[in-house]
């Protein structure tokens, strides 16, 4: 049952002297909820960063339903100054801008929300069905497209319903509370129709109400839109509660990883990350 | 959707409002022929500004190269519709004379027993849609590299652009084409305003649905958050580049036709100062809206070309004082009167907003509302 979806292979990012993530290896299964955790500036964004192709790891490969997707190995000054390991594995260099990836079907959100801030609700999850386009240039500006774009504004419409913003989509996508914006962040990515979805931080300044919510929220679009996702957060209930399987990284290094009974009772990850944050719980 | 119906029509109801008027004033003897002159270059600016406005307010490109497209547009339009007969004559400073000749439209035109009416039209949007095309293609050609940079850096590449453009026109081993640093005339010119106005309404009409299309929210996703855009499957450099090289395809046609307002042509206008002409424009109008330039350049032009002329030649509305109005005190108030909108009125004359009736309309209903909730 457990078809790959997403494969790092000794993912090493090096910026300068500095290795934000030091040979990391984690899979994701099709239809599992995973996570991946550790403590501030351990290197999680990084590691989204790197699947999306906005960063180009200096060594390792990324599969896609086990197509390799991304490659490097250390070059040019990176040869001399690398210190990760593995270095003379990986001989392809493979490279996509995220648009290429996006396009595969990896879909992301923002530790930092990044919606387009002169555009509506509605015309924000609209803008993401441009790369579904089969029109071009001058069809789409000469209306000839009228039925894909139809089609596109009744799915966003309907995107919107499902996740309960269809009573806001004329106002500013700015002008929405913090965790509303979230919600449409993960609309938007939803709108272009991805297998994975790769949440950065979810939870990030909501209360344990709405976290709550977004567990039970995170887990019904994955069921009803067939999709495997791939976690970074900090709330330990969300968590524990949503994943199948955790990451646990600290340093850029994995630490730990298994189900969440095993990684709650892991020295290592009591010592580096839970041991701090149990008074919360 | 109804709104923007309701929106549509009037827009259009409006556009043929202007072109009925323009009609009705141009065959009015006695009519001020100042007016002539604003309409004509005004809807030249209007088309230039919007297309600047595309890369500029729409895509958040900051390119200042708009007058070396337009150069290359008006020269392409140029050497390609002189007629024969003028050639020599054009052409005489240059030792080895044309080395272009319009002889293969000719033979077309008089194989198919065209009037000379209809020749004369035909040559003219050739000639204009081959200056778009060349100005798209350079545009292209210096996207590959320039469009890699960001803000200011782009804007410095594009000016340096369109400096040395201008240069290499000028150069006399380019002389059998350009006419090295001479004037070029006798081109097909129009004579009534309803030729431009036609030319960059149908102009600015494209940009406006390509703008309200899917490409245009690619366009706006661009200006509002490249990283955000990309993640959402948005190609930025096949984006980019379209956006840069409509802009300069439609400033292309905007030079030709200024070509033909100015009946001459020669590369010295074509400077930065002309561009910083344009951006005023766009920054007078509003950066992102499109009515606002259109309205911001047939403010200006009436105003640079028309209302402020007196404060050269010593009249100006009651005042009398040829001492104090004499030649280039025009520019110091122009320059006051810009410096107040760029400091008072930093979004323009209408923000990112477009001119719409139902936004009007529902300014009086709220205003209705209050009325009876008081």
């Amino acid at each position: 049952m457990s078809e790959n979806v997403l494969k790092l292979e000794n993912i090493t990012m090096q910026f300068g002297g500095v290795v934000a993530i030091n040979d990391l290896s984690l899979e994701v299964n099709k239809g599992e909820i995973v996570s991946l955790i550790g403590p501030n500036g351990a290197g999680k964004t990084t590691v989204f960063n790197v699947i999306t192709g906005v960063y180009e790891a200096t060594n390792g490969a990324v599969y896609y339903e086990d197509k390799m997707i991304l490659s490097n190995h250390p070059q040019g000054k990176m040869k001399k100054m690398y210190a990760g390991t593995d270095a003379g594995k990986f001989s392809d260099v493979m490279t996509k801008t995220p648009d290429r990836i996006t396009s595969l079907g990896i879909a992301r959100t923002f530790q930092n929300i990044r919606l387009f801030k002169s555009m509506t609700v509605f015309e924000n999850v609209l803008t993401a069905k441009h790369m579904l386009r089969k029109s071009n240039l001058f069809g789409a500006a000469l209306k000839l497209n009228h039925r894909e774009e139809a089609n596109a504004r009744e799915e966003t419409m309907q995107l919107l319903e499902r996740l309960g913003l269809d009573d806001v989509k004329d106002e500013l996508a700015t002008s929405l509370p913090y965790g509303k914006q979230r919600y449409l962040e993960i609309a938007r990515a939803l709108a272009t129709k991805p297998k994975l979805l790769l949440l950065d931080e979810p939870a990030a300044g909501m209360n344990p109400q709405e976290t709550m919510a977004l567990t039970a929220f995170i887990k019904s679009i994955r069921d009803e839109f067939d999709l495997t996702v791939f976690i970074i957060e900090h709330h330990m209930n969300l968590v524990m509660d949503i994943s199948d399987r955790i990451y646990v990284i600290d340093f850029g290094k994995l630490i730990s990883h298994g189900s969440p009974e095993e990684v709650q009772n892991d020295e290592a990850v009591i010592k580096a990350y839970l041991g701090v944050s149990e008074e919360d719980e | 959707m109804k709104k923007s119906r309701t929106d549509m029509i009037f827009n259009l109801s409006l556009v043929a409002l202007i072109f009925a008027a323009v009609i009705i004033v141009e065959n009015i003897p006695g009519v001020n022929p100042m007016l002539s002159t604003v309409l004509k270059k005004g809807s030249i600016y209007a088309l230039v500004a919007v297309s600047m406005n595309l890369l500029n307010g729409f895509t958040g490109l900051f390119s200042l190269g708009q007058a070396g497209f337009m150069l290359l547009g008006a020269y392409t339009y140029a050497v390609i519709t002189i007629p024969d007969s003028a050639r020599e004559k054009v052409y005489m400073y240059v030792k080895e004379g044309s080395a272009v000749s319009r002889a293969w439209f000719d033979n077309i035109s008089n194989a198919l027993h065209m009037s000379e009416d209809v020749s004369k039209l035909l040559i003219m949007i050739i000639g204009m849609l081959a200056g778009g095309l060349i100005a798209a293609f350079f545009s292209w050609l210096i996207g590959l590299p320039v469009l890699k940079l960001k803000r200011d850096y782009l804007a410095i590449a594009t000016l340096g652009f369109a400096e040395i453009i201008r240069a290499i026109f000028q150069w006399d081993k380019l002389g059998p084409v350009t006419n090295g640093s001479n004037v070029l005339r006798n081109f097909p010119t129009f004579k009534t305003a309803v030729f431009p106005l036609t030319v960059s309404a149908l102009c600015i009409l494209f940009i406006v649905l390509l703008i309200n299309s899917t490409y245009g929210r690619a366009f706006k996703a661009i200006r509002d958050d490249e990283i955000a855009a990309e993640a959402m499957g948005i190609n930025l450099a096949h984006h980019k580049r379209l956006a840069f090289v409509i802009s300069s395809f439609f400033a292309g046609i905007g030079g030709a036709l200024l070509a033909m307002f100015q009946n001459t042509l020669q590369a010295t206008p074509f400077k930065s100062a002309m561009t910083y002409e344009i951006l005023l424009i766009v920054v007078i109008g509003g950066i992102g809206s499109i009515s606002g330039s259109i309205i911001a350049s047939f403010l200006y032009i009436s105003a640079s070309e028309w209302w402020l002329r007196g404060l050269d030649s010593g009249k100006f509305l009651f005042i009398e004082s040829p001492a104090v109005l004499r030649g280039g005190f025009r520019m110091v108030v122009f320059s006051v009167i810009i410096m107040i909108i760029v400091l008072f009125f930093r979004k323009g004359i209408m923000g990112e907003k477009e001119i719409s009736v139902t936004r009007f309309l529902k300014l009086f209903k709220k205003k209705d509302e209050k009325n009876k909730e008081i």
